[in-house]
């Protein structure tokens, strides 16, 4: 206990090891070990139930992705070697799921970036009913997702009475253009549902960037007669730097393992089926253990590659938050 | 002008002056030493209230334009369904609660009072297990303490629906397919990490000679965690309940595939609420109005928390 006492405050700080150059080493390496395993004790219990429930699952999957398993057809299950992979490869199905999660992920993260960034400075300064406006702004993110996707879909989207073509009535009388939204751009009828709901969350994270800023070195810019863009650019940009690397990639892993909207707005149908709803489809509707599970598998190790990536910034970005 | 003057003194002046504070008192003193009315202040002045209307004019257009489907599903929930579902939009038309009525005649209290279970069960069970996890990440760190908090957010990256199989099947093994405690165990180690790393940095900023000091005055671990930690940490711990109980409340997919008509969660009790033909838009409306109340009440009531949460407690 108490010889831990000196590093206690120093989380960043390696662990005394004090063997060398103590005259009863032995000793000193026992209690050095016990003062570790005390450490290790509080951890020990959540450290095993994310092991248990978010570790083991995926090396079931890893499996049962080597079997050729159909619940439909129980007595062909056996060893299938890499037949589920190769299916998964060269299924256009597949292919496609994949491109359409990029495209969700990468289309919602960047718009409500920028959106985000651009009604942040907007809230960034005094003005009247300022509390309101933000308090509005977060109100999509508050919304239960599905429920959501069941307002667009039906109150927005809908073409004979949704709002948008309601409004659309209202503006150019009884002739006005009546799209169906969702058949027309199923795709983009979900990214604009999805950035509803994920702007406020990057316009939270960027406004508190904005206002951890040092306003008083923008004062002083402002003073010495630089412009608005001049302080934005060389002053605001490079201080939020951390916060939109924090807010897109903490917003990438919600996006891209989003399966509520696709699932809701259009059941994957329309070419609009990403890597989620396409893994739920092939195991809960058509049974294919083998072949869900190697698109698992895939999925696993497209996430490793872009997850390391991300890692590696989000540690960067951690870690210069430490004192 | 004076600034490089200024910037001098206070360096070798306070030693404890931040830079903003530095830099607070140079421009304080520039701004006296400046003559008054200068030419760019005065360009400004004039320029800024017109500008400033305009700004504060957009940033509400933004609020009110975001918040707007919301205000439409609220509206629409109080009209009757011949009203609810008209083009052009009947705005004006006699309220009512008919949806409502509609959604609690469907039998939504199983699957709230589901959701309600697995929602704040979980976020006990996070808790409960997060918080030593977190005191031995930073107050008493092991060795290679980043090593495992970067393990924990790399759980939070691997798609839960590629897990999802094997739980399935194990859990049909057991019998425990529909059973509320799957989904409880689960959520909870879906929420485990945001809440490791949330209160790791919370209890990171526990200072360290408070706590030396403690142990010199003999004070037990109860008391330290009481009158040490416990301050400092209550707010992270608020914020992650807050997160880790809209995550939960709001979860589908898990839900969908390993509960059925016992143990269905309010999400899932939604998707199936749009299966009838004919006009359902005000009911539908009201039934998704209800499952958001508890997330919006929340989320409003702590919304400095929300950002502490959503950020895991990266942003203050």
């Amino acid at each position: 206990m108490s010889a831990d006492a000196t590093t206690s405050g120093m989380p960043g700080g390696p662990v005394a090891q004090s063997g060398a150059g103590s005259p009863v080493p032995e000793r000193n390496t026992r209690l050095a070990r016990a003062g570790d395993w005390s450490r290790r004790a509080p951890l020990l219990p959540a450290l095993i139930f994310v092991i248990v429930l978010a570790q083991l699952p995926f090396i079931a999957t890893l499996v049962v992705s080597f079997m050729n398993w159909n619940a439909y057809y129980p007595d062909e299950r056996g060893f299938a070697g890499f037949d589920n992979f190769v299916r998964v490869f060269t299924d256009s199905n597949t292919r496609s799921a994949v491109i359409v999660t990029i495209l969700l992920t990468v289309l919602v993260v960047g718009i409500s970036l920028v959106l985000g960034l651009a009604i942040a400075l907007l809230l960034d300064r005094k003005f009247v009913g300022r509390g309101i406006v933000r308090t509005l702004m977060i109100t999509p993110f508050l919304v239960v997702p599905v429920a959501a996707a069941l307002l667009w879909k039906h109150a927005l989207y809908n073409p004979e009475y949704g709002l948008l073509n309601g409004a659309l009535t209202w503006v150019f009388g009884d002739d006005a253009p009546q799209p169906d939204w969702i058949s027309n751009n199923p795709l983009i009828s979900i990214v604009v549902a999805l950035v509803w709901q994920w702007t406020p969350f990057m316009m939270l994270i960027l406004l508190a960037g904005l206002q951890s800023r040092p306003l008083d070195v923008v004062e002083a810019a402002r003073i010495d007669g630089a412009s608005a863009w001049q302080i934005f650019r060389s002053m605001t940009l490079p201080h939020m730097r951390q916060y939109i690397e924090l807010s897109a990639l903490l917003g990438a892993i919600y996006v891209v393992q989003n399966f509520d909207h696709v699932f809701t707005i259009t059941s994957g149908g329309l070419g609009t089926a990403n890597l989620p709803y396409f893994i739920y489809q092939t195991f809960y509707t058509a049974q294919d253990y083998g072949r869900a599970s190697a698109a698992g598998v895939v999925v696993v190790i497209g996430t490793i590659i872009i997850a390391t990536a991300a890692l590696r910034t989000a540690f960067s970005l951690f870690t210069e938050e430490e004192r | 002008m004076s600034a490089t003057s200024d910037g001098t003194v206070n360096e070798t002046g306070v030693l404890s002056a931040t830079r903003a504070d530095g830099i607070r008192r140079q421009w304080k003193d520039g701004a006296e030493i400046a003559p008054a009315g200068r030419e760019p202040q005065a360009v400004n002045h004039a320029r800024e209230p017109r500008s400033h209307v305009l700004l504060t004019l957009a940033a509400w257009m933004c609020g009110l334009l975001f918040a707007l489907p919301v205000a439409w599903m609220i509206l629409t929930s109080f009209h009757k369904e011949e009203d609810a579902a008209t083009n052009p939009p009947s705005l004006f038309a006699p309220l009512g609660v008919d949806g409502y009525r509609a959604f609690f005649d469907a039998g939504p209290w199983p699957p709230l009072l589901n959701s309600l279970t697995a929602s704040v069960l979980s976020t006990i069970l996070v808790l409960l297990l997060a918080f030593p996890a977190a005191y031995a990440l930073s107050i008493r760190p092991v060795k290679k303490w980043t090593d495992v908090l970067f393990f924990f957010l790399s759980t939070k990256m691997l798609p839960i629906v590629a897990g999802i199989l094997p739980i399935y099947l194990f859990a049909q093994k057991v019998n425990l397919l529909d059973n509320i405690w799957l989904l409880i165990v689960l959520y909870t180690s879906m929420n485990l990490p945001i809440a490791v790393w949330m209160l790791r940095s919370f209890l990171a900023e526990v200072p360290a000679e408070m706590l030396e000091a403690a142990q010199v005055d003999g004070a037990s671990l109860i008391t330290t965690l009481r009158k040490v930690i416990a301050p400092v940490v209550m707010p992270g711990i608020a914020a992650a309940a807050l997160i880790c109980f809209i995550f939960s409340w709001n979860e589908l997919l898990l839900a969908r595939v390993l509960t059925g008509t016992v143990a269905g969660t309010a999400p899932v009790f939604l998707t199936g609420f749009v299966t009838s033909q004919g006009l359902f838009l005000a009911k539908v409306c009201a039934a998704s109005f209800v499952v958001s109340l508890p997330v919006l009440a929340a989320g409003f009531a702590a919304q400095d928390k929300l950002v502490q949460g959503l950020s895991m407690g990266a942003v203050r």
